[in-house]
Protein backbone atom coordinates (compact mmCIF):
# COMPACT_ATOMS: atom_id res chain seq x y z
CA UNK A 1 0.00 0.00 0.00
CA UNK A 2 2.94 2.55 1.11
CA UNK A 3 4.63 1.64 -2.44
CA UNK A 4 1.36 2.45 -4.26
CA UNK A 5 1.25 5.78 -2.29
CA UNK A 6 5.01 6.49 -3.46
CA UNK A 7 4.50 5.11 -6.81
CA UNK A 8 1.24 7.36 -7.97
CA UNK A 9 2.89 10.48 -6.19
CA UNK A 10 5.05 9.66 -8.62
CA UNK A 11 3.05 8.93 -11.79
CA UNK A 12 1.35 12.38 -10.76
CA UNK A 13 4.53 14.39 -10.25
CA UNK A 14 5.66 13.35 -13.32
CA UNK A 15 2.44 13.92 -14.76
CA UNK A 16 2.17 17.21 -13.91
CA UNK A 17 5.73 18.59 -15.34
CA UNK A 18 4.92 16.49 -18.71
CA UNK A 19 1.90 18.75 -18.79
CA UNK A 20 3.63 22.08 -18.05
CA UNK A 21 6.42 21.37 -20.44
CA UNK A 22 4.90 19.32 -22.96
CA UNK A 23 1.42 20.22 -23.50
CA UNK A 24 1.97 23.79 -21.99
CA UNK A 25 -0.44 22.91 -19.55
CA UNK A 26 -3.32 22.35 -22.08
CA UNK A 27 -3.84 19.25 -21.02
CA UNK A 28 -4.78 18.34 -17.58
CA UNK A 29 -2.21 16.85 -15.31
CA UNK A 30 -4.72 14.93 -13.87
CA UNK A 31 -5.85 13.94 -17.55
CA UNK A 32 -2.14 12.75 -18.24
CA UNK A 33 -2.14 10.89 -14.77
CA UNK A 34 -4.80 8.71 -15.82
CA UNK A 35 -3.94 7.95 -19.32
CA UNK A 36 -0.44 7.10 -17.65
CA UNK A 37 -2.46 4.90 -14.82
CA UNK A 38 -4.31 3.00 -18.31
CA UNK A 39 -1.18 2.48 -19.83
CA UNK A 40 0.70 0.97 -16.78
CA UNK A 41 -2.37 -1.32 -16.65
CA UNK A 42 -1.83 -2.67 -20.29
CA UNK A 43 2.02 -3.32 -19.08
CA UNK A 44 0.99 -4.82 -15.86
CA UNK A 45 -1.36 -7.15 -17.95
CA UNK A 46 0.88 -7.67 -20.88
CA UNK A 47 3.61 -8.78 -18.53
CA UNK A 48 1.93 -10.93 -15.82
CA UNK A 49 -1.25 -12.44 -18.03
CA UNK A 50 -3.63 -11.18 -15.57
CA UNK A 51 -6.49 -9.44 -15.36
CA UNK A 52 -6.10 -6.40 -12.68
CA UNK A 53 -3.18 -4.61 -14.74
CA UNK A 54 -0.56 -3.35 -12.44
CA UNK A 55 -2.00 -4.77 -9.20
CA UNK A 56 -0.90 -8.23 -10.47
CA UNK A 57 2.80 -7.61 -10.32
CA UNK A 58 2.88 -8.94 -6.33
CA UNK A 59 5.21 -6.00 -5.52
CA UNK A 60 2.95 -3.49 -6.65
CA UNK A 61 -0.30 -5.08 -4.70
CA UNK A 62 -1.07 -2.49 -2.69
CA UNK A 63 -2.38 -0.46 -6.14
CA UNK A 64 -5.33 -2.95 -6.24
CA UNK A 65 -6.21 -1.90 -2.39
CA UNK A 66 -5.61 1.79 -2.80
CA UNK A 67 -7.54 1.90 -6.11
CA UNK A 68 -10.24 -0.69 -4.90
CA UNK A 69 -13.81 0.01 -4.05
CA UNK A 70 -13.43 0.53 -0.69
CA UNK A 71 -10.95 3.59 -0.96
CA UNK A 72 -13.06 4.75 -4.00
CA UNK A 73 -16.08 4.93 -2.55
CA UNK A 74 -14.70 6.45 0.29
CA UNK A 75 -13.16 9.04 -1.68
CA UNK A 76 -16.38 9.83 -3.33
CA UNK A 77 -18.93 10.32 -0.13
CA UNK A 78 -15.85 12.70 1.21
CA UNK A 79 -16.08 14.97 -2.23
CA UNK A 80 -19.85 15.22 -0.82
CA UNK A 81 -18.66 17.52 1.39
CA UNK A 82 -17.87 20.01 -1.69
CA UNK A 83 -21.76 19.96 -3.30
CA UNK A 84 -23.49 23.23 -3.19
CA UNK A 85 -27.47 21.44 -2.19
CA UNK A 86 -29.18 24.06 -3.94
CA UNK A 87 -27.24 23.57 -7.02
CA UNK A 88 -27.84 19.81 -7.06
CA UNK A 89 -31.28 20.02 -6.27
CA UNK A 90 -31.95 23.02 -9.19
CA UNK A 91 -29.89 20.09 -11.65
CA UNK A 92 -32.12 17.22 -10.17
CA UNK A 93 -34.28 16.96 -12.79
CA UNK A 94 -31.77 17.27 -15.88
CA UNK A 95 -29.54 14.50 -13.53
CA UNK A 96 -32.94 12.11 -13.96
CA UNK A 97 -33.04 12.80 -17.22
CA UNK A 98 -29.56 11.89 -17.58
CA UNK A 99 -30.23 8.36 -15.64
CA UNK A 100 -33.02 7.89 -17.71
CA UNK A 101 -31.49 8.77 -21.60
CA UNK A 102 -28.38 6.71 -19.42
CA UNK A 103 -29.99 3.45 -19.59
CA UNK A 104 -31.73 3.39 -22.56
CA UNK A 105 -29.07 4.59 -24.55
CA UNK A 106 -26.34 2.62 -24.52
CA UNK A 107 -28.56 -0.40 -24.26
CA UNK A 108 -30.42 0.19 -27.48
CA UNK A 109 -26.62 0.52 -28.59
CA UNK A 110 -25.85 -2.42 -27.51
CA UNK A 111 -28.21 -4.99 -28.09
CA UNK A 112 -27.87 -3.24 -32.33
CA UNK A 113 -24.77 -4.00 -32.17
CA UNK A 114 -25.02 -7.91 -31.06
CA UNK A 115 -27.91 -7.87 -33.65
CA UNK A 116 -25.41 -6.75 -36.11
CA UNK A 117 -23.41 -9.64 -34.94
CA UNK A 118 -25.55 -12.91 -35.37
CA UNK A 119 -27.19 -12.84 -31.96
CA UNK A 120 -30.49 -13.26 -31.86
CA UNK A 121 -31.63 -14.66 -28.73
CA UNK A 122 -33.61 -12.52 -26.25
CA UNK A 123 -31.08 -13.06 -23.30
CA UNK A 124 -28.05 -12.79 -25.22
CA UNK A 125 -29.41 -9.35 -26.62
CA UNK A 126 -30.21 -8.41 -23.16
CA UNK A 127 -26.74 -8.81 -21.52
CA UNK A 128 -24.46 -7.42 -24.59
CA UNK A 129 -26.76 -4.37 -24.17
CA UNK A 130 -26.64 -4.33 -20.22
CA UNK A 131 -22.94 -4.33 -20.64
CA UNK A 132 -23.39 -1.23 -22.54
CA UNK A 133 -24.68 0.45 -19.60
CA UNK A 134 -21.97 -0.73 -16.90
CA UNK A 135 -19.40 -3.75 -16.38
CA UNK A 136 -21.53 -4.72 -13.42
CA UNK A 137 -25.12 -4.00 -14.74
CA UNK A 138 -24.05 -6.85 -17.40
CA UNK A 139 -22.77 -9.69 -15.19
CA UNK A 140 -25.61 -9.24 -13.23
CA UNK A 141 -28.48 -9.16 -16.07
CA UNK A 142 -26.33 -12.03 -17.36
CA UNK A 143 -26.79 -13.76 -14.27
CA UNK A 144 -30.01 -13.30 -13.61
CA UNK A 145 -31.09 -14.07 -16.99
CA UNK A 146 -28.90 -17.35 -17.35
CA UNK A 147 -26.63 -16.22 -20.15
CA UNK A 148 -23.83 -18.14 -21.22
CA UNK A 149 -20.21 -17.67 -20.14
CA UNK A 150 -18.91 -16.05 -23.45
CA UNK A 151 -21.95 -13.49 -23.72
CA UNK A 152 -20.94 -12.79 -20.02
CA UNK A 153 -17.19 -11.87 -20.87
CA UNK A 154 -18.15 -9.75 -23.85
CA UNK A 155 -20.87 -7.85 -22.04
CA UNK A 156 -17.89 -7.21 -18.95
CA UNK A 157 -15.71 -6.38 -21.90
CA UNK A 158 -17.52 -3.60 -23.46
CA UNK A 159 -18.45 -1.94 -19.86
CA UNK A 160 -15.08 -2.01 -19.51
CA UNK A 161 -13.63 -0.71 -22.70
CA UNK A 162 -16.67 1.89 -21.96
CA UNK A 163 -15.14 3.05 -18.64
CA UNK A 164 -12.03 3.19 -20.35
CA UNK A 165 -12.81 5.33 -22.60
CA UNK A 166 -14.59 7.56 -20.50
CA UNK A 167 -12.16 8.31 -18.67
CA UNK A 168 -9.76 9.13 -21.14
CA UNK A 169 -11.80 11.21 -23.69
CA UNK A 170 -13.84 13.20 -21.13
CA UNK A 171 -10.76 15.88 -20.49
CA UNK A 172 -10.63 16.70 -24.50
CA UNK A 173 -14.19 16.73 -25.13
CA UNK A 174 -15.13 18.86 -21.97
CA UNK A 175 -15.18 22.20 -23.83
CA UNK A 176 -17.48 20.54 -26.45
CA UNK A 177 -19.98 19.03 -23.91
CA UNK A 178 -19.93 22.49 -21.81
CA UNK A 179 -19.18 20.41 -18.33
CA UNK A 180 -17.60 23.57 -16.75
CA UNK A 181 -21.07 23.64 -14.41
CA UNK A 182 -22.69 21.30 -12.09
CA UNK A 183 -25.74 20.49 -13.78
CA UNK A 184 -24.13 19.65 -17.09
CA UNK A 185 -21.80 17.20 -14.74
CA UNK A 186 -24.82 15.59 -13.29
CA UNK A 187 -26.12 15.24 -16.40
CA UNK A 188 -23.20 13.16 -17.82
CA UNK A 189 -22.78 11.24 -14.53
CA UNK A 190 -26.36 9.64 -14.66
CA UNK A 191 -25.73 9.68 -18.70
CA UNK A 192 -22.28 8.09 -18.78
CA UNK A 193 -23.31 5.90 -15.63
CA UNK A 194 -19.94 4.04 -15.55
CA UNK A 195 -19.17 5.20 -11.95
CA UNK A 196 -15.41 4.74 -12.73
CA UNK A 197 -15.36 6.05 -15.79
CA UNK A 198 -16.59 9.10 -14.54
CA UNK A 199 -14.95 9.91 -11.51
CA UNK A 200 -11.87 9.37 -13.61
CA UNK A 201 -12.89 11.26 -16.23
CA UNK A 202 -14.10 14.27 -14.53
CA UNK A 203 -10.99 14.13 -11.95
CA UNK A 204 -9.01 14.46 -14.95
CA UNK A 205 -11.17 17.67 -16.08
CA UNK A 206 -12.23 19.69 -13.21
CA UNK A 207 -11.92 17.57 -9.79
CA UNK A 208 -14.62 20.57 -8.44
CA UNK A 209 -17.11 18.57 -10.81
CA UNK A 210 -16.62 15.22 -9.27
CA UNK A 211 -19.21 15.07 -6.59
CA UNK A 212 -22.19 16.46 -8.86
CA UNK A 213 -21.22 13.46 -11.58
CA UNK A 214 -20.40 10.68 -8.75
CA UNK A 215 -23.96 11.54 -7.36
CA UNK A 216 -26.05 10.86 -9.99
CA UNK A 217 -23.44 7.96 -11.89
CA UNK A 218 -24.06 5.82 -8.37
CA UNK A 219 -27.40 5.51 -8.90
CA UNK A 220 -26.97 4.32 -12.70
CA UNK A 221 -26.19 1.04 -11.75
CA UNK A 222 -28.31 -0.07 -9.59
CA UNK A 223 -31.02 1.02 -11.86
CA UNK A 224 -29.67 -0.59 -14.71
CA UNK A 225 -29.29 -3.74 -12.25
CA UNK A 226 -33.03 -3.01 -11.24
CA UNK A 227 -34.31 -2.50 -14.92
CA UNK A 228 -31.66 -5.26 -16.97
CA UNK A 229 -33.40 -8.45 -16.63
CA UNK A 230 -36.65 -7.02 -15.84
CA UNK A 231 -38.20 -4.50 -18.16
CA UNK A 232 -35.82 -3.74 -20.46
CA UNK A 233 -35.45 -8.23 -21.37
CA UNK A 234 -39.43 -7.84 -21.40
CA UNK A 235 -39.17 -5.30 -24.03
CA UNK A 236 -36.23 -7.22 -25.96
CA UNK A 237 -38.25 -10.19 -25.68
CA UNK A 238 -41.80 -8.92 -27.49
CA UNK A 239 -39.10 -8.24 -30.22
CA UNK A 240 -37.43 -11.19 -30.96
CA UNK A 241 -40.61 -12.92 -29.84
CA UNK A 242 -37.99 -16.14 -28.43
CA UNK B 1 -10.16 16.45 15.95
CA UNK B 2 -9.34 14.88 12.41
CA UNK B 3 -10.36 11.54 13.48
CA UNK B 4 -14.25 12.87 13.98
CA UNK B 5 -14.07 13.56 10.35
CA UNK B 6 -12.39 10.22 9.35
CA UNK B 7 -15.00 8.62 11.45
CA UNK B 8 -17.94 10.91 10.49
CA UNK B 9 -17.23 10.26 6.62
CA UNK B 10 -16.15 6.47 7.59
CA UNK B 11 -19.94 6.06 9.20
CA UNK B 12 -21.65 7.88 6.25
CA UNK B 13 -20.04 5.37 3.69
CA UNK B 14 -21.06 2.54 6.02
CA UNK B 15 -24.45 3.32 6.34
CA UNK B 16 -24.95 4.24 2.75
CA UNK B 17 -23.27 0.73 1.51
CA UNK B 18 -26.02 -0.84 4.23
CA UNK B 19 -28.72 1.27 3.58
CA UNK B 20 -27.78 0.32 -0.52
CA UNK B 21 -27.68 -3.06 0.28
CA UNK B 22 -30.98 -3.25 1.83
CA UNK B 23 -32.39 -1.52 -1.12
CA UNK B 24 -31.15 -4.23 -3.39
CA UNK B 25 -32.80 -6.90 -1.32
CA UNK B 26 -35.86 -5.57 -1.22
CA UNK B 27 -35.89 -4.95 -4.80
CA UNK B 28 -35.05 -8.51 -5.28
CA UNK B 29 -31.47 -7.46 -7.45
CA UNK B 30 -28.29 -8.82 -6.13
CA UNK B 31 -26.69 -5.64 -6.21
CA UNK B 32 -25.89 -2.43 -3.98
CA UNK B 33 -28.62 0.29 -5.14
CA UNK B 34 -27.23 4.04 -5.30
CA UNK B 35 -25.41 3.19 -1.92
CA UNK B 36 -22.80 5.68 -2.12
CA UNK B 37 -25.54 8.25 -3.51
CA UNK B 38 -27.28 7.38 -0.31
CA UNK B 39 -24.08 8.01 1.62
CA UNK B 40 -23.31 11.16 0.17
CA UNK B 41 -26.67 12.69 0.79
CA UNK B 42 -26.36 12.06 4.54
CA UNK B 43 -22.43 13.37 4.56
CA UNK B 44 -24.20 16.51 3.19
CA UNK B 45 -27.05 16.94 4.90
CA UNK B 46 -24.97 16.06 8.59
CA UNK B 47 -22.83 19.00 7.30
CA UNK B 48 -25.65 21.56 7.02
CA UNK B 49 -26.59 20.94 10.81
CA UNK B 50 -23.09 20.83 11.62
CA UNK B 51 -22.91 24.16 10.51
CA UNK B 52 -25.82 25.05 12.01
CA UNK B 53 -25.20 24.12 15.32
CA UNK B 54 -21.52 25.52 15.24
CA UNK B 55 -19.58 22.52 15.70
CA UNK B 56 -18.19 22.22 12.50
CA UNK B 57 -15.03 22.78 13.45
CA UNK B 58 -11.39 22.84 11.33
CA UNK B 59 -10.24 19.71 12.66
CA UNK B 60 -13.81 17.93 11.27
CA UNK B 61 -13.24 19.55 7.87
CA UNK B 62 -9.67 18.43 7.78
CA UNK B 63 -10.65 14.67 8.40
CA UNK B 64 -12.68 14.81 5.51
CA UNK B 65 -11.56 17.17 3.11
CA UNK B 66 -8.19 15.52 3.08
CA UNK B 67 -9.84 12.41 1.75
CA UNK B 68 -11.50 14.07 -0.82
CA UNK B 69 -8.07 15.54 -2.06
CA UNK B 70 -6.73 11.68 -2.10
CA UNK B 71 -9.42 11.46 -4.54
CA UNK B 72 -7.71 11.98 -7.65
CA UNK B 73 -4.87 9.67 -6.94
CA UNK B 74 -6.94 6.75 -5.94
CA UNK B 75 -8.56 7.59 -9.20
CA UNK B 76 -4.96 6.80 -10.82
CA UNK B 77 -4.79 3.71 -9.18
CA UNK B 78 -7.53 2.28 -10.39
CA UNK B 79 -6.57 3.14 -13.67
CA UNK B 80 -4.10 1.44 -12.97
CA UNK B 81 -5.60 -1.91 -12.40
CA UNK B 82 -8.21 -1.68 -15.32
CA UNK B 83 -8.16 -4.75 -17.35
CA UNK B 84 -6.68 -2.91 -20.01
CA UNK B 85 -5.15 -6.18 -22.18
CA UNK B 86 -8.47 -7.84 -21.92
CA UNK B 87 -10.32 -5.36 -23.34
CA UNK B 88 -8.06 -4.33 -26.35
CA UNK B 89 -8.23 -7.91 -27.47
CA UNK B 90 -11.87 -8.92 -26.96
CA UNK B 91 -12.55 -8.33 -30.32
CA UNK B 92 -14.39 -5.55 -33.25
CA UNK B 93 -17.61 -6.33 -31.34
CA UNK B 94 -16.61 -5.22 -27.91
CA UNK B 95 -14.96 -1.90 -29.38
CA UNK B 96 -17.71 -1.09 -31.75
CA UNK B 97 -20.24 -1.30 -29.07
CA UNK B 98 -18.19 0.73 -26.39
CA UNK B 99 -16.99 3.42 -28.94
CA UNK B 100 -20.43 3.53 -30.38
CA UNK B 101 -22.16 4.29 -26.92
CA UNK B 102 -19.60 6.59 -25.74
CA UNK B 103 -19.79 8.93 -28.41
CA UNK B 104 -23.55 8.93 -28.63
CA UNK B 105 -23.73 9.62 -25.12
CA UNK B 106 -21.00 12.30 -25.41
CA UNK B 107 -23.26 13.89 -27.63
CA UNK B 108 -26.01 13.55 -25.63
CA UNK B 109 -24.73 15.79 -22.73
CA UNK B 110 -23.07 18.12 -25.03
CA UNK B 111 -26.98 18.95 -26.47
CA UNK B 112 -28.55 18.68 -22.82
CA UNK B 113 -26.06 21.20 -21.88
CA UNK B 114 -27.25 23.56 -24.76
CA UNK B 115 -30.90 23.05 -24.24
CA UNK B 116 -31.60 24.30 -20.85
CA UNK B 117 -30.10 27.84 -20.92
CA UNK B 118 -27.19 29.26 -19.47
CA UNK B 119 -26.04 27.90 -15.76
CA UNK B 120 -23.34 29.53 -13.43
CA UNK B 121 -20.30 27.43 -13.97
CA UNK B 122 -17.68 26.43 -11.47
CA UNK B 123 -15.25 29.24 -12.11
CA UNK B 124 -17.85 31.65 -11.70
CA UNK B 125 -19.64 30.24 -8.59
CA UNK B 126 -15.97 30.52 -6.77
CA UNK B 127 -15.88 33.80 -7.87
CA UNK B 128 -19.44 34.76 -6.63
CA UNK B 129 -18.10 32.94 -3.09
CA UNK B 130 -15.15 35.39 -3.12
CA UNK B 131 -17.24 38.04 -3.96
CA UNK B 132 -19.30 37.45 -1.20
CA UNK B 133 -16.34 37.16 1.69
CA UNK B 134 -17.09 33.39 1.74
CA UNK B 135 -14.68 30.47 1.06
CA UNK B 136 -14.82 28.80 -1.90
CA UNK B 137 -17.34 25.49 -1.37
CA UNK B 138 -14.57 23.77 -3.66
CA UNK B 139 -11.24 22.66 -3.62
CA UNK B 140 -8.58 24.32 -6.09
CA UNK B 141 -9.39 23.28 -9.52
CA UNK B 142 -6.30 21.07 -9.71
Amino acid sequence: MLTAFALVGLVMGLSAVASRYLTFGRIHGSAIAVLAGLMLAWLGGTMTGGTHGLADIPMLSGIGIMGGAMLRDFGIVATAFEVDMAKAKAAGLYGALGLLIGLVLPFTIGVLVAAAYGYTDAISLTTIGAGAITYIVGPVTGAALGANSEVMAIAIAIGVLKAILVMAGTPFLAKVMKLDNSRSAMVFGGLMATTSGVSGGLAATDRRLIPYGALTATFSTGLGCLFGPSVLFLIVRAITGE
Amino acid sequence: MVIYGVALLAACTLVGALLGDMLGVALGIDANVGGVGIAMVLLIAIRLVLIRQGLLKEGVTFGIAFWGALYIPIVVAMAATQNVVGAMKAGPMVAIAAVCTVAACFGVVALLGRLGGPVETMDEMDARQRREGLPPITGPAG
